[in-house]
C-alpha cells in the first residue's frame, strides 16, 4: 500500500489503461428478454461456477458446502465495490465470472447492455421462498435478471447516550445543532452523498433535473464545515469510540455499531429514505448458466440465506429465512432486523439513471474537493 | 598489403563496434524496462485523455478536449493549488527539522553514527498504512492526547487534531522525513571539515563560517531531500484520506477517485498528465540549479 506518490498514481492509471485495451469494445449482445435455452436436466458435475461476491459477504465454507449439496465445485473471487465488478464485467469478452453479486441499480445497467441471462425460475424452485414484496422492486419487478440477496435502507445511525435530542430528520445530520458540529459523519459513494439532501428538499433520490441536483449540491456543501469526516467503510466505529455522535449509515452497518454498544440507534428520518438491494445476477458469457441457477437456488434456501441475516447483519429478502426462530429473535437487540417489506416497499429504490449518473458523480467530486 | 595506418583503422573500427555491442547489452535491460513500463503507459494516459469517458470506466470515442476545459474549473485549481501547499510546507518543515539532525548524525563519532542512521530508517519497517492508522489512534478526540489534555484541567473540550490540513502535513512529514535526513547526512558526511577550519582560522564566526561553506556544500544534498519529500507528498492519497477525513482533497485522491469510483479515467488521465508536466518542470529546474551550483567547480 506504501505508494510513492506520482509513481504510484502513474502505475494505478497505467495498470487500468492497459487493462481497458483489450475492452473498451462493446458487446453488441442482444436483451435478456429473449428466449433462453437452459437445460434442466443439465450434469451439475461437469460445471465449474466462478462466483464474484464482496468480500466477507458470504461463508467461508461456501464453496465446500455447495459443491457437496450441488456437485459443481465453486470458486468465489472477491470485489470491493460495485464499480470494481462493473469494470469487469463491461470489459468486454468473457470475464470468466459466473455469477456475480452487484447492488440492484447496477444488475438493471448490465441487463440494459444486454449482458445477463434471464433467471430461469424453473431452475430456482426457491424463488418461493421470497417475500411477494422482493420480487416488485423497481429496477427489476419480476425478478427478471436479478436475484435479490440481501435488502434494507439507509437512515442516521446514532449515539443516543451523546445527542441532546435523538434525530428524527435529515435536517438533523445537514444542519446540526452546536452540540453536534464536528461529529458527523457522510457517505460520500456518489448516490449516498447527496440523498439526505435530495430527500430533505424533497425530491426524488432518482432526479435528473439540474436545478434540483444544483440545490442538493449546495445544502451538501454547506454542511462541510459541520463534518468530522466523509466516510463510506469505518464509520460505526466512530461512534463507538465517541467520536462521532450521529452518522448518515446503512441500517446493516449500523448494527455493527449497534452490536458493539447499545446506545447506539438507527432512525430513517421522516422525509424518506432509499431502498437498496444488493442481487445476484448470471452472466450471458458464462458457460455454466445451469450451475449459476443453482447456485441462486442453493442460496434461497432458509438455512442458508439465514447465515446472511444472522452474521452479516442484513435484513434478507426471503421470507422463510427471516421467520427462522434465530432471525425472528434478532430484532430484539437489532431494532431495524425487524422492518417489514412493506416498510422497505415505502422507500424510493435507487434505480440507474444510464448516462445521467455521470452528473452524480461529478457533483461528488465536486463536494469532497471543494 | 596492409599499411600500419589500416591495421589500426580496422582495429579501432572494430573496438568501436565491440564497445557499441556492449553498450547495447548492457542499456538494453533498463531500456526495455523504461520504455515498456513507463513511455508506453504515458502514451495511453495521453491518448486517453483526448477521449469521451466510457459508463463504467474505459474510453470511447469521440475525440474531445472536455476533461482538459474541466480541469481549468476553479474546484480543481484549488485542489492543486491545496496539494502543492502542503506539499511545500511539508518540503519546509521536513528541511528544518532533518537539517540539524543530519548535521549531528554526521558529525557523531562514527559508532554512534549507524545506530543513528537505523534509527532514521526504523519506521520503514512497518507497513506505511498502520503507522498512519497510529496517528489516528493518538490524535482522536478521544484520544491519549486529547485525554491528557482534558486531564490537566487545561481544556474541558477535546480539541480537533485530527481531519484538518495541519493532521495531513503532521502525517506526510512523519512519512517522508527519512528521505531528507539520509540525502543530506550524505553530503555532509563527505563535505571537507577542514574547509571549516580554515575559514575560522580565517576569520570568520562560526555561524558565517557555516552559511559560507557548510550549507552551500549541502545544498545538493538538500535538494535532493527537497525532491524526495515533495513529490511523494504531491500526490499521496493515503495520508489526506485517513488524516484528513476526506475532506482535505488532494490531486492524488482526485485521481484515484475517477479511477476507481467516479469512472472517468479521461479527467483522471488529464489531472495525472497535469502531475507530470508539473514534475518535469521541476526537476528541469532542480537541474538548472545544481548546474549553477557545480558549475564553477566543474571548469575548474
Amino acid at each position: 500500500m506504501r505508494r510513492s506518490g506520482v509513481a504510484g498514481a502513474i502505475a494505478v492509471s497505467a495498470a487500468l489503461l492497459l487493462a481497458a485495451c483489450g475492452g473498451s469494445t462493446s458487446s453488441d449482445a442482444g436483451s435478456a428478454a429473449a428466449g433462453s435455452t437452459l437445460d434442466p436436466k443439465a450434469d451439475l458435475t461437469k460445471q465449474t461456477l466462478t462466483v464474484s461476491n464482496w468480500a466477507g459477504y458470504y461463508p467461508e465454507d461456501l464453496p465446500a458446502k455447495f459443491q457437496t449439496a450441488v456437485g459443481a465445485p465453486l470458486t468465489i473471487a472477491n470485489h470491493a465495490t460495485n464499480e470494481e465488478i462493473m469494470g469487469k464485467l463491461t470489459a468486454g469478452g468473457d470475464s470468466g465470472i459466473d455469477v456475480a453479486f452487484v447492488s440492484g441499480q447496477y444488475a438493471q445497467a448490465l441487463n440494459d447492455a444486454g449482458l445477463l441471462e434471464p433467471i430461469d425460475p424453473a431452475l430456482i424452485p426457491n424463488l418461493k421462498n421470497l417475500y411477494p414484496e422482493a420480487t416488485q422492486m423497481p429496477f427489476d419487478k419480476g425478478n427478471k435478471f436479478s436475484v435479490p440477496y440481501t435488502w434494507g435502507t439507509t437512515g442516521i445511525c446514532y449515539r443516543s447516550d451523546l445527542v441532546p435530542t435523538e434525530p428524527t430528520s435529515w435536517n438533523d445530520i445537514l444542519k446540526p445543532a452546536a452540540e453536534n458540529k464536528g461529529k458527523i459523519t457522510m457517505l460520500s459513494t456518489e448516490r449516498w452523498l447527496l440523498l439526505p439532501a435530495l430527500k430533505s428538499l424533497g425530491y426524488s433520490i432518482n432526479t435528473t433535473n439540474a436545478d434540483e441536483l444544483a440545490a442538493a449540491k449546495e445544502l451538501t456543501l454547506a454542511q462541510k464545515p459541520d463534518l468530522l469526516a466523509y466516510d463510506d467503510t469505518t464509520f460505526y466505529t466512530r461512534l463507538v469510540s465517541g467520536e462521532a455522535t450521529m452518522v448518515e449509515a446503512w441500517d446493516g452497518w449500523c448494527n455493527y455499531g449497534i452490536a458493539e454498544d447499545p446506545n447506539i440507534k438507527f432512525v430513517v428520518p421522516k422525509e424518506g429514505s432509499d431502498l437498496w438491494s444488493d442481487t445476484m445476477v448470471v452472466l450471458k458469457s458464462s458457460k455454466n448458466k445451469e450451475a449459476g441457477m443453482a447456485f441462486i437456488n442453493y442460496i434461497l434456501d432458509p438455512a442458508n440465506h439465514a447465515w446472511v441475516a444472522e452474521n452479516i447483519l442484513y435484513k434478507v429478502p426471503n421470507q422463510a429465512a427471516m421467520e427462522t426462530e434465530a432471525v425472528a429473535g434478532m430484532s430484539a437487540a437489532y431494532p431495524n432486523m425487524g422492518m417489514t417489506p412493506a416498510e422497505l416497499l415505502k422507500e424510493e429504490a435507487i434505480v440507474d439513471l444510464g448516462e445521467q449518473s455521470s452528473a452524480y458523480t461529478k457533483i461528488a467530486t465536486e463536494v469532497t474537493s471543494g | 598489403m596492409t599499411s600500419p595506418a589500416g591495421t589500426t583503422s580496422r582495429g579501432r573500427g572494430a573496438h568501436k563496434r565491440r564497445a557499441l555491442g556492449s553498450r547495447a547489452l548492457f542499456l538494453g535491460p533498463g531500456l526495455f524496462y523504461v520504455t515498456a513500463f513507463m513511455a508506453i503507459p504515458i502514451a495511453l494516459i495521453v491518448s486517453y485523455a483526448f477521449l469521451t469517458r466510457g459508463r463504467f470506466g474505459g474510453v470511447r470515442l469521440p475525440l474531445t478536449l472536455e476533461s482538459f476545459t474541466r480541469a481549468l474549473d476553479p474546484v480543481y485549481l484549488q485542489v492543486l493549488g491545496n496539494s502543492l501547499l502542503i506539499a511545500t510546507t511539508t518540503t519546509v518543515l521536513a528541511l528544518l527539522i532533518g537539517y540539524p539532525v543530519a548535521y549531528a548524525i554526521a558529525r557523531m563519532p562514527s559508532r554512534w553514527r549507524t545506530i543513528a542512521l537505523v534509527l532514521v530508517v526504523l519506521p520503514f519497517w512497518s507497513n506505511f498504512l498502520i503507522r498512519t492508522y497510529a496517528w489516528i489512534v493518538l490524535l482522536n478526540s478521544e484520544g491519549p492526547l486529547n485525554k491528557a489534555l482534558l486531564a490537566t484541567g487545561l481544556r474541558d473540550e477535546p480539541i480537533g487534531l485530527l481531519y484538518n490540513r495541519g493532521a495531513v502535513i503532521v502525517g506526510l512529514l512523519y512519512a517522508y522525513l527519512p528521505l531528507m535526513i539520509l540525502p543530506l547526512y550524505a553530503s555532509l558526511e563527505r563535505m571537507d571539515w577542514s574547509l571549516l577550519e580554515a575559514a575560522t582560522n580565517l576569520g570568520a564566526s562560526r555561524i558565517r563560517a557555516f552559511f559560507d561553506v557548510t550549507f552551500p556544500l549541502s545544498l545538493p544534498g538538500a535538494m535532493i531531500g527537497a525532491i524526495f519529500v515533495f513529490v511523494p507528498s504531491l500526490g499521496n492519497f493515503i495520508v489526506p484520506e485517513l488524516l484528513g477525513g476526506g475532506k482535505t482533497v488532494m490531486v492524488g485522491n482526485l485521481i484515484r477517485d475517477q479511477f476507481l469510483k467516479a469512472r472517468d479515467w479521461p479527467f483522471g488521465a488529464v489531472l495525472a498528465l497535469t502531475m507530470v508536466t508539473f514534475l518535469i518542470l521541476l526537476f528541469a529546474l532542480q537541474a538548472a540549479v545544481s548546474r549553477r551550483i557545480n558549475g564553477p567547480r566543474a571548469h575548474a
